[in-house]
């Protein structure tokens, strides 16, 4: 009897820590196939040039990833700038001034929003946001614009990020107790300072996150950009012309890649890049929210 | 400047003489207050007198509507949009409940001490500070010489000088509380609400907090809601007895707890001792 607590202990223990060093090795050996797979580009030329060079012709040989960094850093940084903004202030809405009844019925929706497939999303996107940036806000504006562009993907990338940053937030907010907003309110705080002074800044460690996740996977986010955003190998920075981000040029060429040398190996060198971004993204929210706790 | 020595002379006869009570007038008075949450009645017609400069005990089984009537005292019972509160609540003149009053304002008159220490997420200072500015002193001097004055009145300055700038949660739950204390009386409430205000905390550190009520009675008019008959016995000088959102027995401590009336009291009596 004892002995087979004792075993089944131990099993469960092992397994426990199998399953947690799968766990953690994962990125690790996800990001070094890449770099085995990636490596045949470095031997051609440095990594340097690689990711500052803007020259893209494959079958010539030229790998410039830069237009696709920075497409993707680009629509990144609208959709968050769009989405942010919204979702805190939803958030603390939902939260902190809304009635009963409307957050019953607003949960639902959320979740309804954050499960809608992206190519739905796209879809939309093509319908309404690639009209409505071509042919109302460019001319108003009197510049041209395609429609497909930075500024499409970054819109339709903040909806798709809206419902899943919001109910972040929404979680964040709710851990905060009610017991500190009635602390604020009898000092003699109104409704708003309370929010200001110590809702949202008890929860500055969880915006923060929220934020560093719903960044984290807008800048992975595919197809539905893929769709809206033109897919052109340039570098600009108005917003109304297209770009090409990482994501959408190895879904693009994912089918052809055997048939120019290289072109596989800059692929993989593209989902490398799009991993370490990722990386760094959460290692700087990671950094924010320490530093955020420490005070 | 009449007006003013007379009253602190009052508040020296109350001082001196601790058993001679002399009857204080009341100053905040409860009229038919009923709160509704639904079809649940938690507080049933209550009517009450507090009086002045008294520590008045709110004693009773848990949920027998001691928190939320200390809560409709200072209307953070508007944070809850189910609660439906009628009736009326005189402080000093106006009725809180039927007033468009600035309800900061009101508040500010009515310190509250929860059941857990709640800091504010910034510093011990700006904790003590922050109903000082919120009623918009700007002076720094101002500001420091108070957060010092009222640290010292809790007797937590020596414990926290050199801390100010830290955050509270390296306090323990003992010292946060009279730091909760320090900043409510910062705002110079004419009320303390404690909601039991000792539950979380130690032996030693609920002693001093009790010691701190019976000082501070002297300057404000403090509302203690417990659910342990030896503190009520302790510190009441005035015993309201709740039982399901009604009020059972009040009066004089030595009365109600001596002598009680009902069947309800006498239970919880024999139970709590
Ligand atoms: N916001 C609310 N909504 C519904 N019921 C409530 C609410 N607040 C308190 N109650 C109910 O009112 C009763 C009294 O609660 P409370 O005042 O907290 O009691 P006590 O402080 O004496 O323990 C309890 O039955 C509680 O469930
Ligand atoms: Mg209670």
């Amino acid at each position: 009897m004892i002995l087979k607590r004792v075993v089944f202990d131990w099993l469960s223990r092992t397994w426990m820590i199998t399953a947690l060093a799968i766990i953690l090795s994962l990125p690790l050996t996800i990001g070094i196939a890449l770099y085995f797979k990636a490596n045949p580009l470095f031997e051609m030329q440095s990594l340097a040039r690689l990711i500052s060079s803007s020259d893209w012709s494959p079958s010539e040989g030229d790998f410039g990833f830069l237009p696709f960094i920075f497409s993707s850093l680009y629509v990144t940084l609208l959709s968050f700038l769009f989405a942010a903004p919204v979702c805190l202030f939803a958030a603390i809405y939902l939260t902190q001034f809304a009635s009963k009844r409307l957050i019953q019925v607003m949960h639902p929706v959320i979740d309804i929003l954050a499960g809608i497939p992206s190519v739905i999303y796209g879809m939309w996107g093509i319908l309404i946001i690639v009209p409505f940036v071509g042919d109302v806000l460019a001319p108003v504006l009197n510049i041209k614009s395609p429609g497909y562009s930075i500024l499409a993907g970054g819109i339709v990338l903040a909806l798709m990020c809206i419902p899943y940053m919001l109910n972040m937030l929404i979680e964040t907010f709710n851990t905060v107790p009610i017991g500190l907003k009635e602390a604020a309110l009898s000092l003699g705080a109104t409704r708003w300072e309370s929010v200001k002074h110590v809702i949202i800044r008890k929860s500055y460690p969880g915006i923060i996150s929220s934020y560093g996740l719903g960044i984290a996977k807008a800048f992975g986010e595919t197809l539905a950009v893929m769709m809206v955003v033109g897919n052109m190998v340039q570098l600009t920075f108005n917003p109304f012309e297209a770009g090409y981000p990482l994501p959408a040029l190895i879904a693009n060429n994912y089918g052809e890649m055997l048939s120019i040398p290289r072109y596989d190996s800059a692929l993989m060198f593209a989902a490398l890049i799009l991993l370490i971004v990722i990386l760094i993204i959460n290692l700087i929210f990671r950094y924010f929210i320490y530093q955020t706790q420490k005070q | 400047m009449n007006i003013k020595v007379s009253e602190t002379a009052t508040e020296q006869l109350v001082i001196a003489p601790e058993l001679k009570l002399k009857k204080q007038p009341s100053i905040l008075r409860i009229k038919n207050l009923n709160v509704f949450a639904g079809n649940h009645h938690i507080l049933k017609n209550i009517n009450l007198e507090i009086p002045k400069n008294r520590i008045t005990v709110l004693l009773g089984p848990s949920g027998c509507g001691k928190t939320t009537l200390l809560k409709s005292m200072n209307k953070l019972t508007d944070l809850y949009k189910e609660l439906k509160v009628s009736g009326q609540i005189y402080i000093e003149k106006d009725d809180i409940l039927n007033t468009n009053k600035n309800i900061p304002n009101i508040r500010q008159k009515m310190g509250l001490l929860s059941q857990k220490p709640y800091p504010l997420p910034v510093s011990i200072y700006k904790n003590v500070a922050y109903g000082i500015k919120l009623k918009g002193v700007r002076d720094k001097k101002l500001i420091d010489y108070n957060v010092e004055k009222k640290l010292k009145e809790v007797g937590l300055w020596d414990e926290v000088k050199d801390r100010l700038h830290l955050s509270p949660e390296s306090l323990s739950i003992g010292q946060q509380q009279r730091l909760c204390l320090a900043r409510g009386l910062a705002v110079k409430p004419h009320f303390i609400l404690a909601d039991e205000p000792t539950s979380a905390l130690d032996p030693v550190s609920s002693k001093i907090i009790e010691n701190l009520f019976r000082e501070l009675k002297k300057h404000y008019t403090i509302i203690l809601v417990t659910h342990v008959l030896r503190q009520a016995q302790r510190l009441a000088d005035n015993v309201v007895f709740m039982n399901y959102g009604e009020i059972i027995e009040q009066g004089n401590p030595e009365k109600v707890f001596k002598y009680p009336r009902s069947s309800q009291m006498k239970e919880y009596m024999v139970e709590g001792n």
